[in-house]
């Protein structure tokens, strides 16, 4: 039987066996670290109702760059002035990376109050404003927020316990989706819940490769060991990450320090995002390639990298095998047509259970397909304490598989091609 | 270096392998049953063929309306559907599909040899449409004429239609080309009244060559597909 398998099949059992394994792998480290998650999410609740300790609290510095944000500046600021921190261990300083809006006079507007250091400088790419408010701080730890988002009262108070520790370098938090109302949305905003899950999985095996915009917190030392923030193909936040972990510097992550971003709300803002993400992610990958199936680097050079690369090349290949079949059918269909004319009939399956297909592949699809149903309820249990599958679930089951492919494919192309992804 | 736990590593792959060995072992399972059922069916018809053969020697001068049925079309026509499934499940070259093939093709030159003997004895026989198709090589022809007769048995159930992949290793097969001259770099022949028809022939040739087909009872469609082609 195994000897009658083409080409096609040994690519759609690799894939199906890598995505299965990577599947099952997550499994077992949920379940391993069922136990000491539930302990952490204790550890930091009660740390938020310990008084805070000015010798040991360290001093923090929020930078805000923004380039046309003048509709959700006010709220990204306010929300940062609201947070519960010693008012003299917190700075935010705005960085105008050369808007044509009102961001600046918003920003200025700010600049009067005791925390907050505005500045305006000639637009040159998000990191180079992340570079010039990192130049003009001093605190301990240094962190970004992009100013399409929103921080909870209690996130940083959250985040900076993990600092205790003095290994750990980054630490990031749980994003969530700010006030979903287009369908977009509303599928993001269940594609979050399950990233902040996966998260904290990644987190556990030690191989988060994205250090994300909003909020992500630094120790100051790492720009001053490892260098300041690079292009890296608009995708500045997944490059420091890999810089870091090939420099074998801890990132944790925090799953209930929440912050508030505002995601695209049309499918072609979506795409622009996500062709820029995927894009991002395979050129860091191939900056970073060392990393990849090195042992030296555990988890993420060993199973997280390579079975995302894995994944990537699998949908590829899928898509290509999908549409050369649909192809196929579209002929016979219309050879059959053209012939006989067009008779159509139930298939056959629902007359007799002789023809329900029991190819491996099938089998393999139903248990791969429940067990991302399951990892996808699991993680709305973890971060709602509810898995009861809602409208998001039902449209992110159904929506996303088709969309994706259309983000995946381009930024293949544009990676294979080396054009340059944009920002918006 | 960084720690990397060894036995996550293994486990998943161990859980993985069993999954897909599951997979392996239900697909096989599944496909002995089908093999099963293809020759139960066989069976059945083997014993319906051997029933009519022994009626008709018992009853050489008896009369002709004991004779013949249709249903043993259908069941004809239900064991290749079920066959060509197999065929596109486990592919044409499988040993076990080309073992049933063979073993299709015999009941239907039995069934043939059956009708030919009624129709000497009585004068009057099953409409009956021979065809031959090739899978050794690209045959766009042969897809058609399968599209054609497979339409043709959905309208008319009573309507035999005998498919044979030229190519099968089947003496009993090979007698028949040769009585016909089959010709293979022709196909898709047909035989329809003891001409041989070579070429793509559409429902209306169909209907035109042999007039017959217009007079059989037409019937919402039980069964599909002619042939494994």
């Amino acid at each position: 039987m195994l000897s009658s398998l083409s080409a096609t099949d040994i690519i759609i059992y690799g894939f199906m066996f890598i995505s299965l394994y990577f599947q099952v792998f997550l499994v077992i480290t949920f379940l391993n670290r069922r136990k000491a998650l539930h302990a952490e999410h204790a550890v930091i609740s009660a740390h938020l109702i310990t008084p805070f300790n000015a010798a040991t609290t360290p001093s923090v510095a929020i930078f805000v760059p923004c380039f046309n944000e003048e509709k959700t500046l006010s709220g990204t600021i306010d929300s940062l002035l609201a947070l519960d921190y010693p008012k003299d261990k917190l700075s935010i300083t705005i960085v105008d990376d050369g808007s044509s809006d009102n961001t600046w006079s918003i920003a200025q507007s700010f600049a009067t109050h005791p925390q907050i250091n505005a500045f305006t400088k000639e637009n040159g790419g998000k990191h180079t404003a992340l570079n010039f408010a990192l130049a003009h701080t001093t605190a301990e730890i240094v962190g970004c927020l992009d100013a399409d988002s929103y921080v909870g009262k209690d996130t940083l108070r959250k985040l900076i316990r993990y600092f205790d520790d003095s290994e750990t370098m980054a630490v990031t938090p749980a994003l969530k989706i700010h006030n979903p109302s287009s369908m977009m949305q509303r599928i993001q905003s269940i594609e979050y819940k399950i990233g902040v899950f996966l998260k904290k999985l990644y987190e556990q095996l030690d191989a988060i490769h994205v250090t994300p915009g909003p909020f992500s917190l630094f120790r100051r030392r790492v720009f001053d060991e490892l260098g300041v923030y690079r292009k890296a193909h608009n995708t500045e936040d997944m490059e420091m990450a890999m810089r870091m972990q090939s420099h074998n510097y801890k990132i944790r992550n925090c799953a209930t320090a929440w912050v508030y971003t505002c995601g695209p709300k049309t499918l072609k803002k979506l795409y622009v995002q996500r062709v820029r993400w995927t894009y991002g992610f395979i050129k860091n990958t191939i900056d970073y390639r060392h990393l990849v199936l090195n042992p030296k680097y555990g988890n993420i050079g060993m199973i997280t990298i390579p079975t995302a690369c894995a994944g990537l090349l699998g949908i590829m290949a899928l898509l290509a095998i999908g549409f050369t079949n649909w192809i196929r059918l579209g002929f016979e269909k219309y050879e059959l047509w053209s012939t006989v004319g067009i008779n159509p009939e139930w298939p056959r399956l629902f007359h007799n259970l002789f023809y329900v297909r029991t190819s491996i592949l099938t089998f393999v699809s139903i248990i791969l397909l429940a067990l991302t149903v399951t990892l996808i309820l699991t993680a709305k249990k973890y971060v709602e304490g509810s898995a009861k599958p809602d409208i998001e679930f039902f449209l992110y089951i159904i929506v996303y598989p088709i969309i994706a492919p259309l983000w995946l494919m381009k930024s293949v192309y544009n990676a294979a091609l080396s054009k340059k992804t944009s920002w918006r | 270096m960084r720690p990397i736990d060894v036995k996550t590593y293994l486990l998943a792959f161990l859980i993985t392998a069993l999954v897909f060995g599951l997979g392996i072992a239900l697909n096989i399972h599944f496909n002995t049953k089908r093999a099963e059922s293809i020759r139960t069916i066989g069976d059945r018809i083997t014993i319906d063929i051997l029933s009519s053969e022994t009626q008709f020697d018992l009853l050489q001068e008896a009369s002709c309306r004991h004779l013949g049925s249709t249903a043993l079309s259908t069941e004809l026509g239900e064991l290749g559907n079920r066959l060509s499934f197999m065929e596109s499940e486990l592919s044409a070259n499988n040993d076990e599909v080309i073992h049933l093939k063979r073993y299709y093709s015999l009941l239907q030159l039995k069934d043939y040899v059956l009708m030919q003997r009624i129709e000497e004895k009585c004068a009057e026989a099953p409409v009956s449409i021979i065809y031959f198709y090739t899978n050794a090589r690209e045959c766009e022809e042969c897809k058609r004429q399968g599209f054609v007769l497979t339409y043709l048995r959905e309208q008319y159930p009573a309507l035999r239609v005998y498919s044979f992949d030229y190519d099968l290793d089947l003496s009993a097969l090979e007698t028949l080309t040769s009585i016909y001259n089959i010709n293979p770099d022709r196909l898709p022949a047909l035989i329809m009244n003891d001409d041989v028809y070579y070429g793509f022939r559409s429902i209306e040739d169909l209907e035109n060559l042999v007039p017959q087909i217009k007079t059989l009872k037409t019937m919402q469609a039980t069964t599909t597909a002619t042939s494994t082609q």
